[in-house]
């Protein structure tokens, strides 16, 4: 696949290929607690305490395959979007490249540590966003006097206070989109070496969606490497020149993005094979309901498919949140 | 859909062995590998200002949305002083012959809190910043470390209470008040220690935090927050096996310490023998051992 990429516009300036992340038959496995045989009982729970590695089956701990054997290179200067069904463990994907989730199987191997586009997690609500501007950006591992000179940057770039003073007022008085906007403004202040994004770009008004895209091209030119996860075709069309499409934890096709989206395009259903209509406004092409029963249509013929729709598998739904217990 | 279960999918990977190669080539790192301890401190330092912020950053939103706001941090505490003066001071009338009772009973009570707290919040630390944890890549050894250092400030609040109080009762203001200064500190590092200890415990088993107030209680307790230990033990009733163990207990030590340092009628006769060296060892012990225990498991926290 390395000879998939030197031709693609976009990074002449790298005629020598500098291999950044390096998967090598990567397989990621959550076990679930309390789903199973005997869920929910007393017995059940004990057993699992006890008796931890030796009888994870029999205590109800269930396990979730979400990626399966995948393998690829990224090189220097590649943006490469991960595409994908819901559940299809994209997510998961990058948070083991971020070095977040152990890895069942295999290696990734990265140049200096990759960082996930994910500064939410350390914000408070209760707090004004000016204090969060600077718990965030120490969060992310930015010195605290890069944090001082870039917070104007920051607060300019989010728009919070084109209406107003906000920045001085608790995040929990925020609108949805005007909380989304700061935290893209603070997570893209950060010069990262790799970075994953998850969805960010569909936050915020059309305007600051704008500008958000063109922070992505900048942070691609410092970056080594951006992956990009998006259920919008047209902003992976607009960002990426290599697309990864994993299905079922599998990784199904890596190419140039737009061999890859054609045929991605024919799977979900949502659009004739012919790739030059406009991608839809709307950000998530759901999988069609045709795609999603299928498996179990060829599940009584194939063996390959038996095992794919085996109680280990991901149902077809919900497994970008696989921690929370599966119904059964 | 035909091309469902369409397989394989048409990428040629390497075989295992060229990646390998390739990522050494390149010098490539395994992610997520667990540091080795010297560069874990050394990121853990480089973190020191997220620690600090993250903190003053709970402390400051945990009274954010009361009309008092931060005027809460001195009264809370001056509430809990005067609910023990209330109990034990002038419904049970219980001095056990302690001379200034009140200043010994609500210097106890601030200085158990301290560290009950922030084993409190220590066993919730990873399995309670899942979100963080799964989300940003930092020294995890960060979290139960700040959290204890938001249980400090705290401390430091109720510590300006406490002087009040200590004022309040007569207590004379004297040189050996300075002596709570290093006796905080050794009490940190044992706090933090122990956090860190349950926070990989309560990673493991969340289940943990339900046990640890029992637990808490229980060493409450018999850590001589209400009662002087001094006065039990001098009786000589007791086996002399549980007279050390009482007498050693980390949290007995540490409270006592601060007695010595602000009350003057605690005088060092009531301190149990090698009190000082007991606390470091305490504080060495724990704060060691507990950040080698933490960092152990640190590639695997958040894994749910």
């Amino acid at each position: 696949m390395a000879e998939q990429t030197p031709g693609n516009p976009g990074h002449p300036e790298h005629s020598e290929q500098v291999p950044t992340v390096v998967a090598d038959s990567v397989d990621i496995v959550y076990r679930v607690n309390g789903t199973g045989a005997g869920r929910g009982t007393a017995t059940a729970a004990l057993n699992r305490i006890l008796r931890r590695k030796q009888a994870e089956k029999a205590a109800g701990v269930r396990k979730v395959h979400a990626v399966r054997k995948v393998s690829f290179v990224a090189y220097k200067g590649e943006a490469i979007g991960l595409i994908g069904t819901n559940g299809s463990g994209k997510s998961t994907l990058l948070k083991a490249v971020a070095g977040l989730l152990p890895v069942e199987n295999g290696h990734i191997y990265t140049d200096g540590q990759p960082s996930l586009l994910g500064v939410n997690a350390a914000m408070m609500n209760d707090l004004t966003g000016e204090r969060n501007v600077f718990l965030g950006g120490l969060a992310m591992g930015m010195p605290r006097e890069q944090v001082k000179e870039r917070y104007q940057d920051i607060v300019d770039f989010s728009g919070i206070n084109e209406k107003g003073d906000f920045i001085t007022l608790p995040m929990r008085t925020y609108s949805s989109g005007m909380a989304a906007r700061l935290r893209f403004s603070i997570a893209a202040a950060k010069d990262h070496d790799v970075l994953l994004i998850d969805e960010a770009l569909a936050t915020g008004d059309r305007s600051f969606q704008k500008r958000s895209e063109a922070r992505i091209r900048e942070l691609r030119q410092h970056a080594g490497t951006v992956f990009l996860v998006s259920h919008n075709n047209k902003s992976i069309r607009d960002t990426c020149e290599r697309v990864l499409w994993l299905e079922r934890g599998e990784l199904r096709m890596d190419g140039p993005t737009e061999e890859v989206m054609k045929e991605y395009e024919a799977f979900t259903g949502d659009k004739k094979p012919a790739p030059k209509k406009p991608a839809p406004k709307s950000a998530a092409p759901k999988p069609d309901a045709k795609a999603a029963g299928s498996p179990e249509a060829k599940a009584a013929g194939s063996p390959e498919a038996k095992a794919a729709a085996n109680p280990e598998t991901p149902a077809a739904g919900n497994p970008e949140t696989p921690k929370v217990p599966l119904p059964s | 859909m035909s091309q469902v279960l369409h397989t394989p999918p048409p990428t040629q990977a390497p075989a295992g062995d060229d990646l390998a190669a390739l990522a050494a080539r390149h010098g490539l790192s395994v992610s997520g590998a667990r540091p080795s301890l010297p560069e874990y401190v050394r990121q853990l330092w480089a973190r020191r200002h997220f620690i600090s912020a993250f903190a003053t950053a709970k402390l400051t939103a945990q009274y954010s949305q009361a009309k008092l706001g931060q005027i809460w941090q001195v009264m809370n505490p001056l509430l809990n002083a005067a609910v023990y003066y209330f109990i034990f001071g002038v419904l049970l009338n219980t001095k056990h012959n302690v001379p200034d009772y009140v200043p010994f009973l609500v210097t106890g009570v601030f200085i158990w809190t301290f560290t009950q707290s922030s084993i409190m919040a220590g066993t919730r630390a990873i399995s309670g910043n899942l979100g963080l944890v799964r989300a940003l890549h930092f020294p995890r050894a960060a979290l139960p470390i700040s959290f204890a250092l938001q249980q400090l400030q705290q401390l430091l609040f109720s510590m300006a209470a406490l002087i009040v109080i200590l004022l309040a009762f007569g207590v004379p203001v004297a040189v050996s008040w300075v002596l709570a200064i290093p006796a905080l500190v050794l009490q940190f590092t044992f706090n933090a220690g122990v956090s860190m200890i349950v926070a990989r415990m309560g990673a493991k088993t969340p289940d943990i935090a339900q046990l640890m107030p029992f637990v808490l209680r229980t060493w409450m307790y018999v850590s001589g927050v209400m009662w002087s230990i001094d006065k039990i033990t001098s009786h000589d009733k007791l086996p002399h096996l549980v007279t050390i163990l009482l007498e050693l207990n980390p949290a007995a030590v540490y409270i006592d310490l601060m007695r010595f340092a602000l009350i003057d009628s605690f005088h060092a006769a009531s301190l149990p023998p090698h009190v000082w060296a007991a606390a470091t060892g305490w504080a060495l012990l724990a704060g060691i051992g507990g950040f080698i225990y933490f960092w152990k498991a640190e590639e695997t926290y958040g894994r749910g």
